[in-house]
């Protein structure tokens, strides 16, 4: 077995699984800190239940994802070693300070948002759920730096096959940084607006009228109804930025195999790299130039300006339409819903019921992103600078399939358990609604490891 | 040797990312020995000692995180060496810790008759955690030998490990908390010293046997007077704790934290031990502390970052500590 494509698997499993969770907390931060600031203002205790309740999710996300991602930064080492000895003074500190600045205020302000309520006032609660907040923010700003700079790297010179930082200022700030920051902070506060949308249209239709079910409910559906014509617009941006910086992952996006004028918006096709053509192909004339160059005579670069060197394209092509495909799925459903909750004050059942899957949406989304630019800047693994081949390490084949093997059964099982998590808090939310004890608040206990 | 900064950064970083490893298996030795003792708890105690590490956990383990972003960042080289070789290991404890992590907060959140699974995959993930950094931990001393006899030497200190773990889990629960569950944590502390000097002393011996390098290190004079203040030390802790854990039962709560930081201060004399048998190699007779960093420049930033920003965090982790002080209460998310 091939332990190249072995760890490539490991690791895109691994990272696969990761993303889901930094997706939530990093958004679910901010959005825990509003429902706290709403509390404090008007001392609606509605606001607190929802902080009770999603607080929870957090928790439980923030776990899932500090452990996933601990065992990232072991992987670089058991399966990429030629990565940090070759890039190693770039991405050192990017993640050191990941981990010095971020990490730690997360972790360690953590555990008075989580259960500090009754411990310190009120003030530092909320101080506590900011620093959290603001640490997962940190936190995607250092690794979004690194990412970036793996994409389009600037401010470093090579010796002796080392690469050395020259200007830190371009590193971090590197082409694509501000593009794919933007991108990823939208995204994560996309999939918490479905995320909470849908959590909230089942408690809907288990029939939970409750304040802090529709307070929730309003929350998400508005935050993603704002969010995503944003998105759609700093999308379009970071298209346009990848053009100009890697031109040979747009052509494998677009599916485009020659350089020319009036390419078409290739809307489904099976693209065929032996025989460099598409088949089955459904497109819009001139719909690519116009996008990428704001012209339909717009020459669209293609793949066959880079032999050997451009992205698998089947991959790339279909990351970048379960995306948008998405997107726009996330616009009508968030404006209709909108539009019900604005006008009509409620929900019709139909919709609700559509909003359930939808809560997962983000995720669909935020994965199918990731592969598009990441597979999107294969074959190398930091472009130009480092090959993905020339990086993994010297373990035997078996034994990486194993390990694979074994995290693919946990990551499963993990991953099932923490839906039926989902699905039974919000059931619980629905059934308590507006009558769940409120610790603190009311006087009344709400005890973590015996709750029943 | 001169006082440049090439010198010196490799140096303290090295220094740094001892300090981060020995924090973490203070911290979260605690943590992952009160996960093993669940083997050994009632299914009422288990909330109760789940109370106890609650708010602090997911602090703790960020230190082991520090500590391989240091190797990661400041030793890029030996990262990759050292994590290869040992390679399933490794997987083991990220599966531990994954499964210890996750189950925590798990555990809390489904149904009641879901509960016990959760608990059993949090008493196995600590377990696997604690074995496997014991295993890796007797490998790397053997400078990362492979073989029957490495494989049986790091099984011998993966089970030490575990129950020095077990120790502090025990000896943090005498510290918070009171009444039957502290008793019997008098009982787990005491079985579990026993097999934490078994392990420590198996170390103590198989280092120096194991490269001539390291037995001239320590047998000659007069090195040998300076250093031998660490095993004393380490004994007579040993046995002061041994006689501390007779009287405990009576003496109530006057000597709770004095256990725990007993073992703290074993704790940190086995690895300056440690320390000063492989000084100056990251990497066992491989690669040196010198040979295995970054560029100086890089280190430099990251110590500047570090200069400011660690005193920032122990400072806040204290606090935490503080508001969370006392007697472990039913834990509650207000």
């Amino acid at each position: 077995m091939d332990p190249l494509i072995l760890s490539r698997i490991q690791f895109a499993a691994n990272i696969s699984f990761h993303i889901l969770f930094p997706s939530i907390t990093i958004a679910l931060g901010w959005v825990l800190l509003f429902f706290k600031w709403r509390y404090n203002r008007t001392g609606d205790t509605a606001w607190m239940r929802a902080y009770f309740t999603w607080v929870k999710i957090f928790a439980l996300s923030f776990a899932m994802g500090v452990v996933s991602g601990i065992t990232m930064s072991f992987q670089f080492g058991t399966n990429w070693p030629g990565y940090m000895e070759t890039v190693g003074n770039i991405a050192g500190p990017l993640l050191a300070y990941e981990v010095l600045t971020a990490f730690f205020l997360e972790a360690v302000f953590l555990g008075i948002m989580l259960f500090g309520f009754s411990r310190v006032s009120n003030g530092v609660h909320t101080l506590a759920t900011f620093l959290v907040a603001f640490g997962t923010t940190l936190s995607a700003f250092w690794i979004l730096a690194l990412n970036s700079w793996m994409q389009t790297p600037t401010g470093f010179e090579m010796r002796d096959g080392v690469a050395h930082a020259v200007d830190w200022w371009a590193i971090v700030f590197n082409p694509s940084f501000p593009y794919r920051l933007i991108h990823m902070l939208l995204a994560s506060g996309l999939t918490v607006s479905f995320l909470i949308a849908g959590f909230s249209a089942l408690r809907f239709l288990a029939g939970d009228r409750s304040d802090s079910m529709w307070r929730a409910l309003r929350t998400g559906v508005f935050a993603g109804a704002i969010l995503i014509p944003v998105q759609i617009f700093v999308g379009d941006q970071h298209g346009l930025n990848t053009l100009e910086h890697q031109p040979q992952k747009v052509a494998a996006m677009e599916a485009n195999w020659e350089t020319r004028a009036n390419v078409p918006l290739v809307l489904f096709a099976i693209p065929d790299e032996k025989a460099r053509e598409n088949r089955f192909e459904l497109a819009i004339p001139n719909g690519a130039s116009l996008i990428l160059r704001h012209s339909t005579d717009g020459i669209v670069p293609g793949l066959n300006d880079y032999p050997g060197n451009h992205p698998p394209v089947f991959p790339v092509f279909w990351g970048f339409r379960i995306m948008v495909g998405v997107g726009v799925m996330m616009l009508v459903v968030s404006w209709t819903a909108g539009f019900f909750l604005w006008r009509r004050q409620t929900l019709p059942k139909p919709l609700a019921l559509l909003m359930v899957p939808m809560a997962l949406s983000g995720w669909v989304a935020v994965l199918a992103g990731w592969y598009t630019t990441e597979i999107g800047r294969q074959p190398w693994l930091v472009t130009g600078v480092l090959k993905t081949a020339d990086a993994v390490g010297p373990v035997a084949g078996g034994q990486v399939a194993f390990t694979l093997a074994v995290y693919l059964v946990l990551y499963a099982v993990l991953l099932l358990a923490y839906l039926s998590v989902l699905y039974y808090l919000a059931m619980k939310a629905a059934k308590d609604g507006d009558t769940s004890p409120l610790p603190a608040v009311l006087d009344t206990p709400l005890s973590q490891p015996a709750q029943n | 040797m001169t006082l440049d900064w090439p010198t010196l950064l490799p140096l303290i970083f090295a220094g740094l990312m001892g300090i981060a490893i020995l924090v973490y298996v203070v911290l979260d030795g605690f943590d992952l020995g009160i996960g093993i003792l669940f083997a050994a708890a009632g299914d009422h105690e288990k909330d109760t000692m789940i109370a106890a590490i609650g708010p602090f956990w997911d602090a703790n383990e960020t230190w082991l995180v520090l500590a391989v972003g240091l190797l990661l960042v400041a030793f890029p080289m030996a990262h990759g060496v050292i994590l290869t070789a040992l390679y399933i290991p490794v997987f083991l404890l990220l599966v531990g810790l994954i499964l210890r992590g996750v189950a925590f907060d798990f555990r809390a959140k489904v149904p009641t008759h879901r509960k016990a699974r959760w608990d059993f995959a949090f008493l196995a993930g600590s377990l696997l955690a604690a074995l496997a950094q014991g295993y890796m931990l007797g490998v790397y001393v053997l400078g990362l030998q492979t073989g029957l006899a490495a494989f049986a030497f790091g099984l011998l200190v993966a089970v030490c490990l575990a129950a020095a773990y077990a120790a502090m889990g025990a000896a943090w629960l005498i510290y918070k908390t009171e009444g039957e569950l502290q008793q019997k944590a008098i009982l787990w502390l005491r079985s579990a010293l026993v097999f934490t000097v078994l392990g420590m002393g198996a170390v103590s011996l198989a280092t120096p046997l194991a490269s001539p390098r390291i037995f001239a290190r320590w047998f000659v004079f007069p090195e040998m007077l300076y250093l031998a203040p660490l095993p004393i030390l380490s004994a007579l802790l040993f046995l002061w704790l041994w006689r501390l854990t007779f009287r405990l039962a009576e003496t109530g709560d006057t000597h709770s934290l004095k256990p725990f930081l007993a073992l703290a201060a074993i704790f940190t004399l086995g690895f300056l031990g440690l320390a000063w048998s492989f000084y100056p190699f990251v990497v066992p007779e491989r690669l040196t502390i010198w040979q295995a960093a970054s560029a100086t420049g890089s280190l430099g930033l990251i110590l500047v970052g570090t200069a400011f920003v660690l005193p920032v965090m122990i400072g806040a982790t204290i606090y935490v500590y503080r508001v969370f002080g006392g007697k472990a209460a039913d834990l509650r998310y207000d």
